[in-house]
């Protein structure tokens, strides 16, 4: 007994270890070198030692501040303002450069809004990390709850009993499988303002009514037109989920509803909608993890443009650490969006707990 | 009353189909665009898309676009990468995951709980935060190949395959299916003296069809799809996969004929793969749900 013990001891072993050996190689220490990485000034070539610099980067990126403006006044102390009768500020660089801030050298106006004769600019030392981590969380804000529920309702539509219903599914299912990458190209086309697709057809249905919109060249428009083709790539995917947590539901809960006599809304809310608790959970988790990690869109459609409106986070740590082979600032991003996720995925244990 | 009750009845079950249909348009167009466009000389591709002829396989059709888009880019090197590095990995990947989720169920070692808590907890780590770090922990390792000993992965088919053999959903997977096997078939050999490996090989593998379908797609969509990796350390065109070969189609003026021809090219292999398996496809799907 016992020798056939120790050869399950060491066949265990043996038969775990490449597995293991791959994974501590190519995930967890990539992990911890990331962490390391971001606490020094690590470059992918450099012919100088790598130096260890603290929370340096984490400092240089997150740094951020409100000032205040006064108005210009004239010297009769009223207030100057221009040809529109709005109130003229100082340049923001009375601030930066002044030898009386020092703390606030070298930062950049965000965004600003005015109060009467007071403007308060947002400056920040990287302000496009901040349009990043801001783009990224309007994207997963949008996205996850937009698309979980237009998947519910597919998977609704999906489960009812109705011949051919399976070649509706394989359909709504069918642009998970086409690469991200291929849909983003495409999809360039279809957005775009010359001969775009979708002008074209808005044109077409409302009778030459329509103004053609460059969706991916107009700053108010980029981010939504990526959403929306975001979604339109990934709903099936999550109608999948959604129907495997619907056919967990048991008939005979629904055939009691149906005795009851309640309406469909009724059925929905009371038998559906109950038995869907933990899928819902795991809905929304997996397409917030999705979400934050949103990169070849990006990449393929907008590199980031126009004036920064469609920056992310994953697409910043693969300028910063790929394109500048800055790998210490890529690596600080990477941590961050990690502890972002990290945050999520305690708060779904935390919804998901047995009670 | 009856008559009436039919009618009612049938009108509903149209409208259900016309609900179903419109949504399967919204899905099938742009795909349906982007195949019969890439038939079409490209300035009447893009005259075609002010009307549904951009949706239908009219005018002058030809496979112009295909010849243009081979002698654009090394197309065939493309695909044969992508073929080469995700069958490879797809295989190492069904071994050494299979091998690792046996050892986890079936035998006792110590340590065994706290790795398989290890290789659990890294789901929660995604690809794109660990991307950086690992293109410069790739660049510095060794290889020993067949003209001796060199360091840096970069530009080369193993630093597209190795790192994504082994991970925490594949294993995953692996566990939860054997876990729900028979104990007594492992009993029963193990009472006959066959070696862990043996029973491994002739009782377990055997019975795992379902699972080794499930990770095998799971797996083989990741690989084809890939971007973000091989665009980070694939410089040279000899190892370039057909994402990142898509570069090249992107020219000041875009021959937006011959892109479409290469998307094409390299979609439609895919989506008739998952035609003829889509229930196991959707399957596979479902059971990355169970996760969590």
């Amino acid at each position: 007994m016992r020798s056939s013990l120790t050869s399950a001891n060491r066949a265990g072993w043996a038969f775990a270890l490449p597995g293991i050996v791959l994974i501590l190689a190519f995930i967890i220490t990539p992990f911890f070198l990331g962490v390391g990485f971001s606490l020094t000034n690590q470059r992918l070539i450099s012919p100088n030692a790598t130096r260890f610099v603290g929370l340096e980067n984490y400092r240089e990126m997150l740094n951020i501040a409100v000032v205040d403006l006064q108005a210009k006044t004239d010297s009769a102390g009223k207030t100057v303002t221009d040809a529109d009768g709005q109130a003229e500020f100082p340049r923001l660089r009375s601030i930066t450069r002044n030898p009386d801030t020092p703390q606030y050298h070298g930062m950049q106006e965000w965004f600003r809004w005015v109060s009467g004769d007071t403007a308060h600019v947002v400056i920040a030392s990287d302000v496009v990390f901040w349009k990043a981590l801001l783009n990224t969380c309007i994207f997963v804000l949008m996205v996850a709850p937009i698309q979980a529920a237009i998947a519910l309702g597919l998977a609704l539509l999906i489960n009812q009993k109705l011949r051919g219903i399976t070649i509706f599914r394989t359909i709504y299912f069918m642009p998970v499988v086409v690469s991200i990458v291929v849909v983003s190209l495409l999809w360039r086309f279809i957005y775009s303002g010359q001969n775009g697709l979708l002008n074209n057809m808005l044109s077409f249905l409302s009778f030459a009514h329509f103004q053609p919109v460059d969706w991916l060249g107009n700053p108010h428009t980029a981010l939504g037109a990526i959403i929306t083709m975001s979604i339109w790539q990934a709903v099936g995917f999550h109608m999948v989920i959604w129907l495997s947590g619907l056919q967990t539901i048991p008939p005979t809960l629904y055939e009691a509803a149906a005795i009851e006599g309640s309406s469909k809304w009724q059925t929905f809310r009371y038998v559906t909608w109950p038995g869907l608790r933990h899928t819902a959970v795991l809905v929304l988790i997996v397409i917030t993890m999705q979400a934050f990690a949103i990169f070849a869109q990006i990449d393929v459609m907008t590199k980031g443009g126009p004036l920064d409106s469609t920056q992310t986070l994953v697409f910043q740590a693969v300028q910063r650490g790929y394109g500048m082979q800055n790998i210490a600032g890529g690596s600080a991003i990477s941590v961050i969006l990690f502890l972002i996720v990290l945050v999520i995925s305690m708060i779904q244990r935390w919804l998901t707990r047995e009670r | 009353m009856s008559v009436i009750g039919s009618d009612n009845r049938n009108l509903r079950l149209g409208v259900r189909y016309l609900v179903l249909i419109l949504i399967a348009l919204i899905f099938v167009l742009p795909l349906l665009f982007m195949v019969m466009s890439s038939f079409k000389p490209s300035d009447e591709l893009l005259r075609d898309t002010s009307s549904l002829r951009a949706f239908l396989p009219v005018g002058q059709l030809s496979l112009d676009n295909y010849t243009g888009a081979f002698e654009r880019a090394p197309v065939g090197l493309f695909v044969f990468n992508s073929i080469f590095v995700t069958g490879t990995t797809v295989l190492l990947s069904l071994v050494i995951c299979s091998l690792a989720g046996f050892s986890f169920v079936f035998l006792q070692w110590r340590g065994r709980d706290v790795m398989l808590s290890i290789i659990l907890a890294t789901f929660i780590v995604p690809f794109e935060t660990i991307a950086i770090p690992l293109l410069l922990e790739v660049s510095k390792l060794p290889w020993l190949g067949l003209d001796g000993l060199s360091w840096g992965w970069l530009d080369s088919y193993r630093v597209q395959i190795i790192p994504w053999i082994a991970d925490g959903l594949t294993i995953f997977l692996f566990v939860q299916y054997f876990k729900g096997l028979p104990g007594e078939l492992i009993e029963a050999a193990r009472v006959e003296g066959a070696s862990w490996f043996q029973i491994y090989r002739r009782v377990v593998i055997p019975l795992s069809g379902p699972v080794i379908a499930t990770a095998a797609i799971l797996k083989f969509l990741i690989m084809y799809n890939q971007y973000l990796w091989p665009l980070i350390v694939v410089q040279q065109e000899q190892y370039r996969p057909v994402m990142v070969g898509l570069q090249y189609f992107f020219q000041l003026n875009p021959a937006w004929g011959e892109i479409m021809a290469y998307l094409t090219l390299i979609t439609v292999p895919v989506l008739a793969f998952y035609l003829v398996l889509q229930k196991a496809f959707i399957a596979s799907i479902a059971s990355t749900g169970v996760k969590g």
